[in-house]
């Protein structure tokens, strides 16, 4: 009994500390997108004349920064994609595993 | 320039009635497969994660973002792009917050998570208050579109048009459930990708495929300011509460968070979204092309003579570089595209209101399957009719706004109330409920009192409120009145189960 009572917290606390990394990196990763994007609109608001500066024919600042949020956008869901894969899943079936043990 | 838009054309008519005719195809193949509740809600839960994400990419792009930015592009250059990128922020908030804690704990609709630990009658009505404002306002805008995108493209009159879609949308969601229109959204963000990416590609051929030199000879023609921010972002407040509307807005929208039920884990949930995205950017990327391509193939003032909102530029601009058959081609995908996000706005509707209100409230969860399958579909027809009738009712409003609206109440009702019933310990039924109530009248009040409603469309002096969207206020209310009604009137019941819910939350339903 003392076993399985003993497991039974390990269990708790393994789930107790993914539920906070997954946590973690939730935040941190929407905290970096609302960053970008409300950085991005400061600069829309008072950088207009910054926006327009051309780099090479065609391409202002503006557009380029564009593209860049748009891709960082799938970048940080990249980020957490492949975390997710690697790591998360692997936590929750060690702990599925050692419930069922 | 002459231009066939608005006449009847003979390969938008042929191209509308074999979608029409292989989307019902497919709703009679659905429809032998549609059994029981599980199957009408979440198409039995078998969508495998390249299906959801194109079929949320399908329920996502609206004819807003393709007729509606390619437009606002081609008339007002990099100012329409700030739309394209708003519309895609939202999508790294429901990966990282939303999407797999909510396949782990509800079954067919967001009520279901937020219910989860806390009293079930209460909080499924507000749930489903919150959730039925948002899918009538963007119900509202859909079908206004449709009506105006069908008049100008087919020349048929608007009334016709909207009872059109809605009739043909009862038939998919009646019949087919889920199923259904997982395909007839997986169909259309096939169609609109690969439409808009061969009309991208026979403009790119123009400038031998670098898009530097198509936005270089936009800046020569209309000047270097198309390339710059205009006038549409001139109060930054204003702007960034547009911003974080449309960002956590796209987390509380009921069809979106509904489909994230049609996948067997929550893996697939995870992976799907990723795939959404990437068709989504990719999508919004093609904007960039479209729009500056219409401005100068098409020129600024053929696209305003056609409509002075410029929503026919990216049919316009197929007609110019692909003849009358790509313009027809193009319309009919614009058709389908409508018709995909009513089908879903429905069935969110539809789940709100049978599975929350009639089976979880009124019948206290005794209700068998057949009675529950019945009352579904009863929902669906009603809803159906409501919609035709919210479409004639509100003909003339402006589309966008009336989204913007949805996407305000959105993150203001549901998104708070969603998070906080995850991952706070001490929420309780009260806090749910006066969060979700508390969100979505301010955002409706403030919305009442902001400069569109008083000073566009009233035509008074001054507005009481000087923001035009109200996010920045009412998103931070809701999660404040939350928290501190929760605080005050603490619920053991609710706290004891936390520790059950967020066991569920990561490891799943126990088998």
């Amino acid at each position: 009994m003392n076993v399985s009572k003993h497991s039974q917290a390990s269990n708790h606390a393994a789930l107790e500390s993914l539920a906070v990394a997954r946590w973690r990196i939730a935040i941190a990763l929407t905290a970096a997108m609302t960053a970008i994007y409300v950085v991005f609109i400061l600069l829309i608001a008072y950088g207009k004349a910054f926006l327009g500066t051309v780099i090479v024919p065609g391409l202002s600042v503006g557009i380029a920064l564009g593209v860049l949020v748009i891709l960082s956008a799938l970048a940080l869901i990249l980020i957490y994609v492949r975390w997710a894969n690697t790591h998360y899943d692997h936590r929750v079936a060690s702990i599925r595993d050692g419930r069922a043990r | 320039m002459n231009t066939a838009a608005g006449q009847p054309n003979l390969v938008a008519m042929i191209g509308f009635f074999v979608f029409i005719a292989a989307s019902l195809g497919i709703t009679w193949v659905a429809a032998k497969r549609t059994k029981n509740t599980k199957d009408f809600y979440t198409a039995g839960g078998t969508v495998t994660a390249l299906q959801n994400g194109l079929a949320l990419a399908g329920d996502y792009m609206s004819a807003a973002s393709f007729l509606g930015i390619a437009g606002l592009v081609a008339l007002s250059g990099f100012d329409g792009l700030i739309y394209s990128i708003g519309f895609l922020v939202g999508w790294p908030v429901v990966l990282c917050l939303i999407a797999e804690p909510l396949r782990n704990l509800g079954r067919y609709t967001f009520a279901d998570v937020v219910a989860f630990r806390l009293r079930q009658r209460p909080v499924r009505v507000a749930s489903a208050f919150g959730g039925l404002a948002v899918i009538a306002f963007y119900l509202i805008a859909q079908m206004v579109g449709a009506g105006n995108l069908i008049r100008l493209l087919f020349g048929l009159p608007y009334e016709t048009a909207v009872v059109i879609v809605g009739c043909v949308m009862l038939a998919y969601v009646l019949f087919g459930g889920m199923l259904a229109t997982t395909w007839v959204q997986i169909v259309k963000a096939v169609l609109l990708m690969s439409g808009a990416g061969l009309l991208a590609l026979l403009v790119l051929a123009r400038y031998s495929f670098n898009p530097l030199a198509l936005f270089a000879d936009a800046a020569a023609r209309f000047g270097p300011a198309v390339l710059a921010p205009g006038k549409l972002v001139s109060d930054p407040i204003d702007a960034i509460s547009l911003g974080i509307a449309l960002m956590f807005g796209t987390a509380g929208l009921p069809h979106i968070l509904m489909r994230f039920y049609t996948v067997p884990d929550a893996r697939t949930a995870r992976v799907s979204v990723a795939y959404a995205t990437a068709a989504i950017g990719l999508f919004y990327l093609f904007t960039f092309i479209l729009g500056f391509g219409a401005m100068v193939i098409v020129g600024q003032d053929a696209i305003r003579a056609i409509d002075a909102g410029g929503n026919m530029a990216a049919p316009l601009l197929a007609e110019a570089v692909g003849g009358q058959a790509f313009l027809g081609f193009i319309a009919a995908v614009a058709f389908a595209t409508i018709l995909a996000v009513v089908a879903g706005l429905t069935l969110a509707g539809a789940a709100a209101l049978s599975h929350d209100i009639w089976v979880n409230v009124v019948r206290d969860g005794h209700a068998d399957g057949g009675e529950q399958l019945l009352v579904a579909r009863a929902s669906t027809v009603l809803l159906a009719i409501v919609s035709i009738g919210l479409g004639i009712v509100f003909k003339g409003q402006n589309v966008a706004y009336m989204v913007g609206l949805a996407f305000a109440i959105a993150a203001s009702a549901n998104f708070p109330a969603l998070l906080l019933s995850m991952f706070w310990k001490p929420f309780t039924t009260a806090g749910a409920v006066a969060s979700i109530v508390v969100g979505t009248a301010t955002a409706l009040v403030l919305i009442y009192l902001s400069p569109v409603i008083q000073m566009d469309m009233l035509k008074q002096p001054a507005a009481l409120f000087p923001l035009r969207n109200p996010g920045i206020v009412s998103i931070p209310l809701s999660f404040v009145v939350g928290i501190v009604v929760s605080l005050l009137a603490p619920e053991a019941a609710a706290a004891q189960k936390f520790a059950a819910t967020e066991r569920q939350l990561h490891l799943g339903e126990e088998v």
